[in-house]
């Protein structure tokens, strides 16, 4: 595991064995190296995330779990088992394919069939597992339907079904909902967490979206560049992210260069130029006085108000600039020195054009709570 | 721009130049080609057709359309189920062609599968490689062949000492005679029409999508049974576009096999040609045309469009 | 699991044996020494220097050559318009014969092809007394349909693939649609144009069933010079003549290879460099 890694107990899994183990896995394409010394454990039953920005190794880490491709070096256990060598057709492992690599010249029902083929079973065995799985994911209308009759929705949950129908120790989803739109893809994913529940299967999802990622996995790996920065629970990386990047890549971030000036505990005092002293409620271990460090600050932790609040954080700035978007509304603060902070203040009632907290060029005041800000080590 | 026209254009010229904007333009681009065609395409068809009904006479040219013989003269198709040699010539144009189509298919599949798993640098130069010789002279195609079959060759004599090696000493050859049988026209029609297979072969399973393949390792399959179950079906428009481009101008080939054929043999490309224009029987050789395009071109161009027909179908619908 | 696949390679190795090891063979006695064309009688280069000292191959080649261009030039324009009108014009009178017409010589077997066109000069001849005599003309005309039809064929699938939005806005900005045609359509269709050209040029020069009926007397190409050579037999001054055309056909080929390479390495490079630059 990468070596900054204060929180990340794993919450559902502690003292199991990991079911999935990648140790020091490697893989390079020629001299470029797409997946870069990753180490993680995935544990049965879990819905594990990979999450990252594009060209960052997810499908390429994926592939090697699929067999598809080879590390090279480092290994990959499953159940126990080293997967070295073994070919794609020899792991109990299934994918489902970012595109659904759907076969388009059979139906529906061949396709959620193809893989019980290889499978012991009798005909009519067989056929119950397909009429099973088409069940599953509501598709029994459709069974005799090729995939270009069908929806893109549609199309996913056969997919879904076909990589179900062997019933696989691990199920890996490259990208499942990347090519659904938005109200669909949010539905999609509770139906997903749903599948994942009925089966006990133990899922594997890449994504690049964020909000995905937090909603649908127990656990996250983000990860850049071919490494993987943190592992933890979407709460964990969300508001303990362990680095600049994470906290950048999840949601968005303000960050304000500071040094600590006086550590009491687990508390600290910071001189943050742009605001002066700022306690902080949360410290990280091994900080020491005089350290230059990152104060981060997440939009919706920021409180905004026209009076000097009675919080010991709490500065003031002018209004540079503010964006409607319905169920809150983003402002841009300008700061003394120039810095601009991103507010994010939800509209919990009906707010007119003239109703609001703030208006361009108002003078506010900013504060947040010592336990909610983000402290990075540089 | 109008006002420009009005004053530059002298009022002579300014119908044409509007009919030109307007519609003449089109008009010039589609009937420009579509008169030639007509002329030097259709009209020549028409009387292909024409003249099989045709009678034949003593006469430059030879044969007379109505007039003292009957308008419409069916002596020609009689003649093509009476006189054994054209069904024996429909018959070996069929046999070889059907022959050659499916070792092209035999060859060319897995050439063009093999060029679709190479690195794109190689491909490339292996493409080339494969249009090659179907750039460089036809004839001489045939013509090398024609060397490296006869008697005393290096490759006749080669093969000739292979045989005597592996059959007994009773069956022992000087040479095996290759030139002048149907062995030699299929051989060099193989050669030949290799390219049309592996072309329309490997646009095909170039553009099939490898992660089917990858899927279907992934639900449990074998490469063989991968091959079985996702490539083959899937390039079965390749197979019957480079089957039709090997078989239609291999049942009508007329070089091949008069240069390395059996002449006792002849194929229908023969019979017609030789009809034509060393028994100067027009109507005869207009039959056997008519024939050979409602046997075995009409029914390939038929397929060909409703399969284009269905594919457009399957595609407009959701 | 990137396994080689070797039965996929042997298969390739074995087929580009069977391409390249007549025309390799056909090279090497066209050195040969011996009258024998099959029979090995030591190095000479005797056969060229026949070969170009034949007056009538070189008249056969130069009038091949001529008929080629003009047929080839002519084939490409009237092939290029109706390309155009089959994948831009969706709708006009007799459109299906059209296409009918354009598919037809394609897979109309060339004998057919070759006494139809013969029948049609004769009796055109008969009718109204033109074209007077076969030869350069019957056959230029003969190789100009015939070869216009794998031109339209070309550009009309490089057309159908192309993006209609680019000529929609070009009209959107003001443009005649013959402007757009001249503008915006003809120079994305260029290079099809080029190897529909190209195809129609090799056609004319390799054709020997379709001139073979439409020539007259006096008017031999080199095709059927090299046919009623051949008809004879294997002689060794035919494998100089095929050496020679094989080695200009190579040349050329490989040329437009390594140019085509060129142009996809440097693409290959500018869409890396714009992915770095992106990152
Ligand atoms: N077969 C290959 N050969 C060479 N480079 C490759 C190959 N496969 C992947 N790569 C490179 O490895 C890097 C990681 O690729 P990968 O597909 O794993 O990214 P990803 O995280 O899935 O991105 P995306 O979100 O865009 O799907 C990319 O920069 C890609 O160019
Ligand atoms: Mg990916």
């Amino acid at each position: 595991m990468p070596s900054p890694q204060p929180v990340s107990a794993p919450v559902n899994t502690a003292g199991a064995d990991p079911f999935v183990r990648i140790e020091a896995v490697t893989k390079r394409f020629g001299s470029f190296t797409a997946v870069d010394d990753v180490s993680l454990s995935i544990y049965k039953g879990e819905i594990f995330g990979l999450l990252g920005g594009s060209g960052c190794g997810k499908t390429t880490l994926l592939r090697m779990l699929a067999g598809f491709e080879d590390p090279t070096s480092g290994r990959i256990w499953l159940d126990g088992q080293d997967m070295t060598g073994v070919p794609p057709y020899e792991r109990p492992v299934n994918m489902m394919f970012q595109s659904y690599a759907l076969f388009p010249h059979m139906t529906v029902e061949k396709n959620v069939a193809y893989g019980l083929k290889h499978e012991r079973m009798t005909d009519a065995q067989r056929k119950d597992r397909v009429r099973e799985m088409l069940d599953l994911v509501q598709l029994t209308q459709f069974a005799h339907r090729k995939p270009h009759q069908i929806s893109g929705g549609q199309r996913q949950r056969v997919a879904l079904a076909r990589a179900l129908a062997r019933a696989p120790k691990l199920l890996l989803l490259d990208e499942p909902l990347a090519a659904l739109d938005k109200k669909l893809r949010e539905h999609t994913q509770f139906e997903l967490m749903n599948i994942q529940s009925q089966t006990g299967v133990t899922f594997v999802v890449v994504t690049h979206d964020q909000e995905e990622a937090m909603t649908l996995s127990d656990r996250i790996a983000v990860m850049d560049k071919g490494q993987v920065r943190q592992i933890g629970t979407p709460n964990d990386v969300y508001e303990y992210p362990n680095s600049r990047f994470v906290a950048g890549f999840i949601g968005s971030i303000t960050t304000f260069e500071a040094t600590v000036r006086k550590i009491e505990g687990q508390n600290a005092i910071l001189d943050v130029p742009a605001m002066g002293g700022v306690k902080i409620g949360r410290s990280v271990p091994g900080l020491t006085e005089g350290e230059k460090v990152t104060l981060a600050l997440r939009p919706e932790k920021i409180r905004l108000g026209r009076e000097r609040p009675d919080d010991p954080n709490s500065f003031s700035g002018v209004v540079s600039g503010l964006g409607y978007l319905g169920k809150d509304s983003l402002y841009r603060i300008a700061l003394p020195d120039g810095q601009i902070v991103t507010v994010n203040s939800v509209n919990a009632r009906r707010v007119g054009e003239d109703e609001r907290v703030a208006d361009w060029e108002d003078q506010v005041w900013l504060s947040f709570d010592p336990t909610s800000a983000i402290l990075l080590r540089n | 721009m109008a006002a420009i026209e009005q004053s530059d254009v002298p009022p002579h010229r300014k119908g044409l130049v509007s009919w030109f904007n307007r519609r003449g333009w089109s008009d010039i681009i589609i009937a420009t080609p579509y008169i030639w065609l007509l002329v030097f395409f259709f009209l020549s068809f028409i009387i292909v057709v024409a003249m099989s009904f045709a009678t034949r006479t003593p006469t430059a040219p030879p044969f007379s359309f109505g007039g003292e013989h009957p308008l419409i003269n069916l002596d020609g198709y009689k003649r093509l189920f009476q006189d054994s040699l054209y069904i024996r010539a429909f018959l070996t144009s069929v046999v070889n062609a059907l022959i050659a189509t499916a070792l092209c298919l035999l060859i060319g599949y897995p050439m063009a599968l093999g060029l679709t798993r190479v690195s794109r640098a190689w491909r490339n130069i292996l493409l080339m490689l494969v249009i090659l010789p179907f750039w460089t002279s036809f004839l001489l195609r045939v013509y090398a062949w024609m060397g490296l079959m006869s008697n005393n060759s290096w490759f006749n004599r080669g093969l000739t000492s292979i045989w005597n090696w592996v059959v007994p000493t009773d069956w022992a050859l000087r040479s095996i005679p290759m030139m002048n049988t149907n062995f030699a026209v299929v051989l060099v029609m193989v050669y030949s029409y290799l390219p049309f297979m592996i072309l329309p072969l490997f646009a095909n399973l170039e553009k099939l999508d490898q992660t089917l393949d990858e899927a279907a390792m992934d639900l449990g399959s074998r490469p063989f049974q991968v091959f079985r179950d996702v490539t083959l079906p899937l390039s079965i428009p390749g197979i019957i576009a480079g089957g039709l481009l090997v078989f239609i101008p291999a049942a009508g080939e007329l070089i091949i096999p008069s240069l390395v054929g059996n002449s006792s043999q002849p194929m229908i490309g023969r019979v017609i040609s030789d009809e034509f224009a060393s028994a100067r029987d027009w109507p005869m050789a207009s039959s056997v045309a008519v024939a050979l395009l409602l046997l075995l071109v009409l029914p390939m161009m038929l397929y060909t469009h409703f399969d284009a027909k269905a594919q457009e179908r399957m595609k407009d619908e959701p | 699991m990137n396994r080689r696949p070797i039965f996929l390679i042997t298969v390739l190795c074995f087929g580009f044996a069977f391409f390249y090891i007549p025309i390799l063979s056909m090279i090497v006695y066209s050195f040969n020494a011996s009258r024998l064309a099959t029979v090995w009688g030591g190095f000479s280069t005797k056969w060229y220097a026949t070969l170009f000292s034949n007056k009538q191959v070189i008249s056969a080649a130069i009038l091949s050559l001529q008929i080629a261009l003009l047929s080839a030039t002519c084939a490409t324009i009237l092939g290029t318009m109706a390309g155009i009108a089959l994948a831009r014009f969706k709708k006009f009178r007799g459109r299906v014969l059209f296409s009918g017409l354009i598919t037809a010589p394609l897979i109309m077997p060339e004998v057919i092809t070759g006494i139809s066109s013969l029948m049609l000069f004769i009796l055109m001849a008969q009718w109204i007394g033109w074209p007077a005599s076969r030869g350069f003309t019957t056959v230029t005309i003969a190789h100009i349909t015939f070869s216009m039809t794998f031109v339209a064929t070309i550009v009309s699938s490089r057309l159908i693939a192309a993006d209609q939005a680019i000529e929609e806005a070009a009209m959107d900005l003001g443009s005649k649609p013959w402007q757009v045609m001249k503008d915006i359509t003809l120079p994305i269709i260029s290079p099809a144009i080029l190897s529909g050209w190209l195809l129609a040029f090799t056609i004319s020069l390799d054709d020997v069933v379709i001139t073979n009926f439409t020539t007259g007397p006096g008017n031999t190409t080199l095709p059927l010079l090299i046919w009623s050579k051949v008809k004879l037999g294997v002689t060794p001054d035919i494998n100089a003549l095929a050496t020679i055309i094989v080695c200009i056909v190579g040349l050329g080929v490989i040329i437009a290879g390594i140019v085509m390479n060129r142009a996809e390495k440097r693409r290959d490079a500018d869409i890396r460099l714009a992915y770095r630059a992106n990152e």
